[in-house]
C-alpha cells in the first residue's frame, strides 16, 4: 500500500474537497485525509493509474458520476524522426522499452514537482524499486531524434549525470553516485549497461539508475517531453507509459506516438481498448444482489468502463483487470459497499476443534493443576542462546532483530524465562506447549523441516525427584509407559539426567539443568526439567 | 469482665496471653519477663494493638557505640595512652626511635604525636620528643578514654564536652560510630489498662488435631482467629492469558461451525505464496520482509497441482514462473497457507465446509512497541457453490459482533488472491472512532480453480489477533505480551 500525496490547491482546480467528497473517496477505496495543503490517499497496488493526480481526478469524476464512462485520447501517429532504434545488445540486459513524446506542455513549478513524483511512486510500487520497470522525462528539445536504446561498454559510456558536478563513466556512477551505488545490484553482473542515446550521440540516460544532468531536467521552459520506459515486459511497459502519457494529456499536451524498431516494427503508446464480456448472472451470483442489465449501464460508467449489451470496453491505462472478477469488484464499489446488506446464509456444519487443540487444553488444565504456570515464548532464538547450549538450529536468511534461528527445543527459551525473572519470587514453576523445529532427515515433509510438538515443564527450585514426579503423574494420568535411560543431555547434569523412551522412540529428556549451564544464564537457582514430545500424552 | 473483654479473651493468641501479664512494662522488660525473642514480642504486640489494646509507636534513637578500633583500643588502651607508657620508661627520645619502640603503625604514631601535642603533653624539639608534664597529670584518664569506657551510650545522653570529644574520636578511623536504635513504645488503651499484668488462664485449643477430634467434647473451646489478619501469598497454576484469548477466538469459530485448520510454521512458498496467486516478484517475497530458512529447499509433491499454478501465474502475471523460487522454505507470512493446504484436499462430496484456524505468522521486522516478528493471526474459509460477496460481509458481521465489536463498515480493499475483496473497520468502543481491524474477500477464480478442479466461491477472512488481545488485556506495548513477566502473569486478572 503507498500514500500518495497530492497538493490540495492544484487538485481544487478540478475537484471541490467537502466532507461528503471525502467519504466518498474512502468509499471508492482509496482512505482519504486531508490536512490544509494535501488531499491524502492510501492507494492499493493494482491501482497505479491512480497515481498520478489527473489519473486520480479522471477515475474520481467518473465515479461522481460528473463524467462517466472512459475518457478517450487521441494519439497522434509518429513523425519521420520519433523513432527509436532498440539494439539486440540491450536483450539479456534490459530488453524493452515503451516510449511517447508529449508536446505543448506549460510546466511550472508544482507540475515539475508532481511529475518527479509520479516516477518516484510509480518505480518504488510497479516498477519494484526500479528492477521491472524505471522511466525517464527528457525535455525534447535538448534532444536529437531518432534515438537509439544500445547496451555498451561501462568505460565506454561517458556523460555527466544528474547530482553530480562532472562527466562520469558507467563505472564510475555505480561506484561512486550515490543513486549508483543505491541501484548498482539492478546491473550487476552484466558486462554491458544499457543507454538512451540520440542521433548526435548524447547519452540521454542510463536505465535503470540515472539520466544525464543536460538532458534529463525539466525546467519552466519545457514545452515538448519525450518518455521512455525501460524493463522485462513489454505489456506493462506499454500501460505505464500510458498512466503517464495520459496525465500529461490532462495536463494540456498532444500524444505523439513513437516507432520502436526491434527489427520487428511496434508503435508505442498502445491505446488499444481491450474487450470482455460479462455475464449479468455471474455479477449477481458472485455479489448475491439481483442487478439488472440497465443498472450494469448505470454502474460500470461509475468505473471508468463503457458499457453496451453485455460488451464492455476496459480503459487502456488499467492494469490490474485479468478476469471479470476484476469487473465485478468494481462494480461492487460503484453499487456502494456501503449499500450492500450483509447475509448470513444458513450452511449447517458442524464446529469442531482441532485434536492438537483439544488434547492440548487437557493437558494445559492438568498441568495448571500441578500449580505450573503457563509461558509462551517466541519460535525464534537468539545466536549466543544457540552457542551456548551448543545445539544445532535452522538459521534464518537476514533477520532484522538478534533472534536468528528456530528454537530447536523448548528449553532454551525457558533459561531466558527464567534468567529474565531472576529476581522474582521462587518457586517458579512453568510449563509451555510449543512447536519445536529440526531437520526433517526422513523427507517427509514437503519443507524438509520437522515440526515437534513439544512440552516444557522446569522447576526451580527443583531437583530430579521433583520432577519425575510430575513425569510419572503425566504418564499415569495419560496411562502410558516410558523407559529413562541415563545419558548425556546437553546442558544438563550427568547422573542426574537422561533420556526418555517409549517403544524404544526418543521421546524427550528430563534432569536437573547443570550448574555450568546456569551459571552461562546467569540463573541462581537449582533447576530441573522435562521436556517431551506431546505425542506421547494423548487423551484416548 | 465485660462481654467485649471475654470475647478478647477467647481471641488471644498464646504469644498475647504470654505478653499480657507484662504489659506495663517496657519493651526490653516484656522480652527478658516472658522468654521471648524481640520479634515475637513485637509481633504479639502488633496482635494486641490490632485487638484495640494497645498502641504501638516506633522511635529512632542514636546510639554511640564503639568501632572495630575502639573495642581493640578500649582493650589495649589508646595509642596515645601506649606512647606515653613508652615515653615514660625513655624520655627525649629521636622520632624514628621513639616509633619504633612504641610499636605504634605510621598512622597511629602521626595521629598519637598530634593528640598528644594538642593536649600540651609533649614537645617536640631538635628531631626529638619529650614529655612535658607532671606525672600527676599522665596517669589521670583522658577525656577520650573516659568516654570509650562509658559506650554505647544513647546520643541525647551525651554532656557538651562529651559532644566535643565524640566530634574529635569521629575523626580518627573507627574507633566510633553512631548506630540508630528504633523504640518501640506502647501506650496501652483503657482496655489495654484492664488487662495489663493479669494472668490469662483460659485453655483453648490451638489447632484442630486428628487428636482434638478424637477426644472432642461439647464443652471444649477454640481459639478465635483475627479474620482480618493478613496470610502469606499463594500463587496458583495459570494459563497464558495469549492462550486463554486465543481459545476464547477458537470458541467464537466453532460456535459458528468452523471447523480448525492445522499445518506448518515452516513452509515452501508454493504452499504461502504461489498457491495464492502471489506472484514470484511480489515484495511480500523479498527477503525484506519475510523469513526465508537458510539452506533449505522444499519439494512440492502434488506436481499436476503445481503444473496448474505455473500456468496460471503465467497467464495471469505475464512472466515465466520459476518452481526454483518457489521451492523457497519460510516461515509463513499469514496462516492463508492452511487455507490454501486444505482446499487443495478437499473433495466437492465434502462441500459445503467451514474451517478456520488460529496461529503464527511471522514477517522481518525489527520489534517495538507496536511490531513484532512473530504475532497471531486467525483466518476462516467458507466454501459453497452457492456463497456471495453479500453473505461474506454476513460472516464478518456475525464474526466481529462475536468478538465484542458492535459497529462494523466495510470498505474495498486488495489482496493479490481475493476479488471481490473487502476491508473490515470496527467502532471501537473505548477509543470512540473507526480502526482497520482485518480482510476479507472471495478467493479469486486464480486460487480456487488449481486448488479446487474449479471455480467455486470459496468466502475467506482473517486478522491479526494481537492487537485485540493487547486491547483486552490493556496492554501499550505488544513486548509485554510475550514478555513472560513472572509476577505479571502470577498477578494477572481474569
Amino acid at each position: 500500500m503507498a500514500n500518495i500525496q497530492f497538493n490540495r490547491k492544484e487538485f481544487e482546480k478540478h475537484l471541490k474537497l467537502d466532507e461528503k467528497t471525502i467519504e466518498r473517496i474512502s468509499l471508492f477505496g482509496t482512505p482519504a485525509k486531508i490536512s490544509e495543503d494535501h488531499l491524502e490517499i492510501e492507494l492499493f497496488p493494482n491501482r497505479p493509474d491512480l497515481i498520478p493526480m489527473y489519473g486520480f481526478i479522471r477515475a474520481l469524476k467518473a465515479f461522481l458520476g460528473k463524467e462517466p464512462g472512459m475518457k478517450s485520447y487521441k494519439v497522434i501517429k509518429p513523425d519521420r524522426n520519433y523513432k527509436i532504434k532498440i539494439s539486440p545488445s540491450v536483450k539479456s540486459i534490459r530488453p524493452f522499452t515503451a516510449c511517447a513524446i508529449v508536446k505543448g506542455l506549460k510546466f511550472d513549478n508544482e507540475r515539475i514537482k508532481e511529475i518527479i513524483a509520479i516516477q518516484e511512486k510509480i518505480h518504488a510500487t510497479l516498477g519494484r524499486n526500479r528492477k521491472k520497470l524505471a522511466l525517464g522525462v527528457y525535455p525534447l528539445d535538448k534532444i536529437n531524434l531518432p534515438i537509439s536504446y544500445e547496451a555498451r561498454d561501462p568505460d565506454k559510456i561517458k556523460f555527466h549525470p544528474l547530482g553530480s558536478e562532472k562527466e562520469m563513466s558507467g563505472k564510475e556512477i555505480l561506484e561512486d553516485h550515490p543513486t549508483g551505488r543505491e541501484f548498482a545490484h539492478l546491473l550487476k553482473g552484466h558486462e554491458k549497461f544499457p543507454v538512451f542515446v540520440d542521433a548526435k550521440g548524447k547519452i540521454l540516460s542510463m536505465p535503470p539508475i540515472i539520466n544525464s544532468a543536460e538532458t534529463g531536467r525539466i525546467t519552466e521552459q519545457t514545452q515538448d517531453v519525450f518518455i521512455e520506459c525501460s524493463g522485462f515486459n513489454q505489456h506493462l511497459l506499454n500501460k505505464t507509459l500510458i498512466i503517464i502519457i495520459t496525465a500529461l494529456s490532462d495536463m494540456g499536451g498532444k500524444i505523439h506516438a513513437m516507432e520502436l524498431d526491434y527489427g520487428k516494427k511496434e508503435i508505442t503508446p498502445d491505446m488499444t481498448v481491450e474487450k470482455m464480456k460479462i455475464s449479468l448472472d455471474d455479477v449477481n451470483k458472485t455479489l448475491g444482489l439481483s442487478l439488472k442489465e440497465k443498472d450494469l449501464e448505470k454502474l460500470l460508467p461509475r468505473m471508468e468502463y463503457d458499457y453496451k449489451q453485455e460488451s464492455l470496453k476496459i480503459p487502456p491505462w488499467r492494469i490490474d483487470i485479468m478476469h471479470p472478477v476484476d469487473i465485478i469488484e468494481d462494480i461492487a464499489i460503484a453499487y456502494g459497499y456501503a449499500n450492500l446488506v450483509p447475509v448470513v446464509p444458513q450452511i449447517a456444519t458442524l464446529g469442531e476443534e482441532s485434536h492438537e487443540s483439544q488434547a492440548k487444553a487437557t493437558l494445559s488444565e492438568i498441568l495448571t493443576g500441578l500449580n505450573l504456570l503457563e509461558i509462551t515464548s517466541f519460535h525464534l532464538i537468539k545466536h549466543d542462546e544457540m552457542k551456548r547450549m551448543k545445539v544445532e538450529c535452522l538459521e534464518l536468511e537476514d533477520s532484522k532483530t538478534e533472534y536468528k534461528y528456530l528454537r530447536p527445543n523448548l528449553l532454551i527459551p525457558a533459561l531466558r524465562v527464567f534468567a529474565e525473572n531472576k529476581d522474582h519470587e521462587y518457586p517458579q514453576r512453568i510449563f509451555e506447549l510449543g512447536t519445536v523445529f529440526s531437520v526433517d532427515k526422513k523427507r517427509l515433509t514437503e519443507s524438509g523441516i520437522q515440526e515437534n510438538d513439544n512440552l516444557l515443564v522446569a522447576i526451580a527450585p527443583g531437583n530430579f525427584t521433583e520432577i519425575k514426579q510430575i513425569l510419572d503423574y503425566l504418564a499415569r494420568t495419560y496411562n502410558v509407559h516410558y523407559t529413562l535411560e541415563e545419558s548425556f543431555v546437553p546442558g544438563l547434569l550427568e547422573g542426574r539426567s537422561g533420556t526418555l523412551y517409549h517403544d524404544k522412540k526418543i521421546i524427550g529428556y528430563l534432569g536437573e539443568v547443570h550448574p555450568e549451564t546456569l551459571q552461562a544464564w546467569n540463573i541462581k537457582m537449582p533447576l530441573a526439567v522435562l521436556e517431551l514430545s506431546r505425542e506421547f500424552l494423548q487423551p484416548k | 469482665m465485660d462481654k467485649k473483654a471475654s470475647d478478647i479473651i477467647e481471641h488471644l493468641s498464646p504469644l498475647e496471653r504470654k505478653i499480657i501479664p507484662f504489659l506495663k512494662h517496657p519493651l526490653k522488660k516484656i522480652v527478658g519477663e516472658t522468654k521471648l525473642d524481640e520479634t515475637s514480642v513485637i509481633k504479639g504486640l502488633r496482635f494486641l494493638e490490632s485487638k484495640g489494646l494497645l498502641s504501638l509507636s516506633t522511635s529512632i534513637r542514636k546510639i554511640v557505640d564503639l568501632g572495630t578500633n575502639g573495642v581493640y583500643y578500649k582493650k589495649n588502651h589508646l595509642p596515645e595512652r601506649q606512647l606515653i607508657h613508652m615515653l615514660e620508661q625513655n624520655n627525649h627520645l629521636p622520632f624514628e626511635e621513639a616509633k619504633k619502640l612504641s610499636k605504634l603503625s605510621d598512622n597511629e604514631f602521626k595521629v598519637s604525636l598530634g593528640v598528644l601535642k594538642n593536649k600540651g603533653f609533649i614537645t617536640i624539639a631538635n628531631g626529638k620528643v619529650a614529655l612535658n608534664v607532671a606525672r600527676e597529670e599522665l596517669v589521670r584518664r583522658t577525656p577520650e578514654e573516659q568516654l570509650l569506657e562509658m559506650l554505647p551510650l544513647p546520643l541525647e545522653h551525651l554532656s557538651e564536652e562529651q559532644r566535643e570529644v565524640l566530634e574529635v574520636l569521629k575523626q580518627r578511623k573507627d574507633i566510633v560510630e553512631l548506630l540508630e536504635e528504633s523504640d518501640v513504645h506502647i501506650k496501652l488503651t483503657p482496655l489495654g489498662e484492664e488487662f495489663a499484668g493479669k494472668e490469662i488462664n483460659i485453655n483453648l485449643i490451638e489447632e484442630i488435631t486428628p487428636e482434638v477430634i478424637k477426644t472432642w467434647t461439647k464443652n471444649k473451646k477454640v481459639r478465635k482467629y483475627d479474620l482480618q489478619a493478613s496470610v502469606p501469598k499463594l500463587y496458583g497454576g495459570k494459563r497464558h492469558f495469549v492462550n486463554t484469548s486465543v481459545e476464547k477466538t477458537r470458541k467464537i469459530w466453532t460456535d459458528m461451525g468452523f471447523k480448525e485448520m492445522q499445518g506448518p510454521l515452516t513452509d515452501t512458498s508454493f504452499w504461502v505464496f504461489d498457491a495464492l496467486f502471489t506472484p514470484q516478484d511480489h515484495p511480500a517475497r523479498e527477503m525484506q520482509d519475510t523469513f526465508f530458512i537458510k539452506d533449505c529447499t522444499g519439494k512440492i509433491k502434488d506436481r499436476k497441482l503445481m503444473q496448474n499454478v505455473k500456468e496460471i501465474h503465467e497467464k495471469g502475471w505475464n512472466y515465466v514462473w520459476n518452481e526454483d523460487v518457489s521451492r523457497k522454505i519460510v516461515l509463513r507470512t499469514h496462516t492463508t497457507s492452511l487455507s490454501a493446504r486444505t482446499l487443495a484436499s478437499l473433495q466437492e462430496k465434502d462441500m459445503p465446509v467451514k474451517f478456520f484456524a488460529i496461529g503464527k505468522a511471522f514477517r522481518n521486522e525489527t520489534v517495538d512497541w507496536n511490531h513484532s516478528f512473530e504475532f497471531y493471526q486467525t483466518e476462516g474459509i467458507v466454501v459453497d457453490k452457492n456463497v456471495t460477496f453479500v453473505n461474506l460481509l454476513g460472516y464478518l458481521k456475525e464474526f466481529y459482533n462475536k468478538m465484542g465489536f458492535e459497529k462494523i463498515r466495510f470498505r474495498p480493499s486488495f489482496f493479490a488472491y481475493t476479488e471481490p475483496s473487502v476491508e473490515i473497520e470496527v467502532f471501537h468502543p473505548v477509543k470512540k472512532e473507526w480502526i482497520e481491524l482485518g480482510g476479507g474477500g472471495m478467493f479469486r477464480p486464480e486460487v480456487t480453480i488449481p486448488l479446487l478442479g474449479k471455480a467455486i466461491p470459496v468466502l475467506a477472512w482473517g486478522q491479526g489477533l494481537d492487537r485485540i488481545i493487547r486491547d483486552v488485556h490493556k496492554i501499550k506495548d505488544i513486548r509485554e505480551m510475550y514478555a513472560n513477566d513472572i509476577q505479571e502473569l502470577r498477578n494477572k486478572t481474569v
